[in-house]
């Protein structure tokens, strides 16, 4: 197995560094700096990191006057409490005046584990999508979260993050770089493409592993820009390979299935399968009994394979 | 203290500009003509008298910031930027038509001389702390001032924002809230009680002054004070009749999200001395 290392933990590393070569980048945390992993830039940059305590709209509110007053705030909390709770400052003082500023959003999805539902988000993605001048990233590794924490920070406008708690493998290289609307080709193949987000790229391509064994090709595109969109390259894996598995930790309502069927019914519509929660909530649990239960895991994907390949 | 002459400057100033108000409301047909009028004397002594802009630079990066946070008194703050020159005059007609650069509530990418977007009650004032924590951060001598109503103290996020305020020491801070005691559906004490105000802000330690909203040399005393204030924040608290000026829309909560009609128009101007 590779490397393992979770997204927020190369989301604080990548603060520290921007940091030290911008000084107009400017942190908020609403009293979970240890779990966002804005921690450490706290500590080396205590004048340019404003803890807004346990009040995440009026995190989100100074994010937007930081930001109209020339810096470049970086906003973070769960992603619960970011899309949710502050989903109308969001609105209102970021994404209608198109403010500079980056709400990046943590223990998205159901590998939260054991604190449950109420703090499981499996709707962010959907309510952020559905914001006008909103850019919405689902970074799937360490090295592609602290390129895309990068790429937000060169990129004037509002974008949401959404990162993981658990430790996840590596899929890109160190050096990896991100283009914003652009989707990646993980692995090539005929028969069918697995469209996957976050944390389900590597299952994914463990799925394509196990297809490829029974003579199955399956590409692999990974998506984490889910707006914009890269549906040049999503038409075309459809147009080839003429059935589509979507996969991601988060409702099949809204989010990166969502984004897949609209983009494919209007212009090349081949049968899809959405692996996500199926319309429900969260519970307790470890991530990957979490993972198992509702149906994400490698071996589902393959399933869904099997059923799109049947209604080619 | 002002002047006389000042004083009569002013004064002169916020009539024409309650004629402007009632005008483009009567043009539009639908805004908030009550709170725009009970928030114009604030807003007279601040674009004429104390906030240091530039409306041929309104992206000057030393001016002082305002934040409507009320921002449904969007035409109040559109009569004066016109009259300080941010757009032409003639633009204040367009209020709310397809196409306009002025919106039913005040936006910064839009409308010359707005500083940021505002309407949902709440967050203007969030938005300008953070403004004054990026004035300190930069450097910057300016200051930031923000309007709120008094009905928009029920949104918690005010309450968020004033512990924050206070808990940086946002001396570069003076917020005013103007305290016109109604509300779309009634009176703030009937509807859902905020008072006391003052003794509120003074809890969450903020330096509190309550003024008559309509009182020129009060209110700059009050400005003044609140400049003078180091390691806090100052509240302002004006006391203000909702629809002022207009002696039949005084004190209705019914003409809060109601226009002047012609008729109305035309009484109003003869009261307001403007044939």
């Amino acid at each position: 197995m590779s490397e393992q290392i979770a997204t927020r933990d190369a989301y604080g590393k990548t603060l520290l560094e921007l940091g030290r070569e911008n000084e107009r980048i400017v942190v908020l945390d609403a009293d979970l700096s240890g779990s966002t992993k804005t921690a450490g830039f706290a500590k080396e940059f205590p004048a340019r990191f404003f803890n807004a305590g346990i009040a995440e709209a009026n995190m989100v509110g100074m994010a937007a006057g930081l930001s109209a007053g020339g810096m470049i705030p970086f906003a973070s909390t769960f992603a619960v409490f970011a899309a949710g709770r502050a989903f109308e400052q969001i609105r209102q003082s970021v994404a209608y005046p198109k403010m500079n500023v980056k709400i990046v959003a943590t223990h998205g999805g159901i590998t939260v584990g054991e604190d449950g539902g109420s703090h499981q988000s499996v709707e962010d993605l959907a309510i952020m999508r559905a914001l006008p001048n909103m850019t919405v990233l689902c970074p799937a590794d360490g090295p592609e979260t602290a390129a895309a924490i990068r790429a937000a920070a060169a990129c004037q406008g509002p974008i949401y993050i959404r990162l993981g708690r658990s430790k996840v493998p590596t899929i890109f290289p160190a050096a990896a770089t991100f283009a914003i609307g652009r989707g990646v080709t993980l692995r090539d193949g005929t028969d069918l493409t697995f469209m996957a987000t976050g944390l389900m790229t590597a299952r994914a391509l463990a799925a394509a592993e196990i297809l490829a064994a029974e003579n199955i090709s399956a590409r692999v595109l990974h998506f984490a820009s889910l707006k914009p969109f890269d549906s040049v390259l999503a038409l075309q894996a459809a147009r080839e390979t003429k059935a589509v598995v979507t996969a991601e930790e988060h409702s099949v309502i809204g989010g990166l299935g969502g984004v897949v069927c609209e983009t494919l019914a209007e212009s090349c519509p081949v049968p899809v399968e959405r692996v996500g929660l199926r319309d429900l909530f969260g519970q307790s649990g470890t991530g990957d009994e979490l993972l198992l239960h509702y149906g994400l895991t490698a071996a589902h994907l393959v399933e869904a394979a099997e059923r799109v390949m049947q209604r080619k | 203290m002002i002047d006389d002459a000042l004083l009569r400057t002013l004064e002169e100033q916020a009539r024409s500009l309650r004629v402007e108000i009632l005008k483009m409301l009567n043009t539009s047909g639908s805004g908030h003509t009550g709170g725009s009028l009970s928030a114009i004397d604030v807003l007279t002594a601040l674009y004429f008298q104390r906030l240091r802009h530039d409306p041929t630079n309104p992206a000057w990066p030393e001016r002082d910031r305002f934040v409507l946070s009320k921002g449904h008194a969007a035409p109040a703050l559109y009569a004066c930027l016109a009259a300080a020159g941010y757009f032409p005059r003639e633009d204040l007609q367009t209020l709310r038509r397809l196409g306009s650069h002025l919106q039913g509530h005040p936006d910064m990418n839009k409308t010359p001389g707005v500083d940021v977007c505002t309407g949902s009650l709440g967050q203007g004032i969030s938005q300008a702390v953070g403004l004054a924590l990026a004035n300190r951060l930069a450097g910057r001598n300016s200051r930031t001032y923000v309007l709120l109503g008094d009905g928009e103290m029920q949104e918690g996020q005010v309450w968020e924002a004033a512990l924050a305020a206070a808990h940086y020491r946002l001396d570069n801070l003076c917020a005013i809230v103007d305290q016109n005691g109604l509300q779309i559906d009634g009176n703030v004490a009937d509807v859902m009680n905020i008072a006391p105000l003052g003794p509120k802000f003074l809890a969450f330690n903020w330096h509190v002054v309550e003024v008559d909203g309509h009182d020129f040399a009060a209110l700059m005393q009050a400005f003044d004070a609140a400049e003078q204030t180091a390691g806090q924040p100052t509240m302002i608290v004006a006391r203000t009749v909702k629809g002022k000026g207009v002696p039949f829309f005084e004190h209705k909560a019914s003409y809060h999200g109601v226009t002047p009609s012609d008729d109305e128009l035309e009484r109003a101007l003869e009261h307001l001395g403007h044939a």
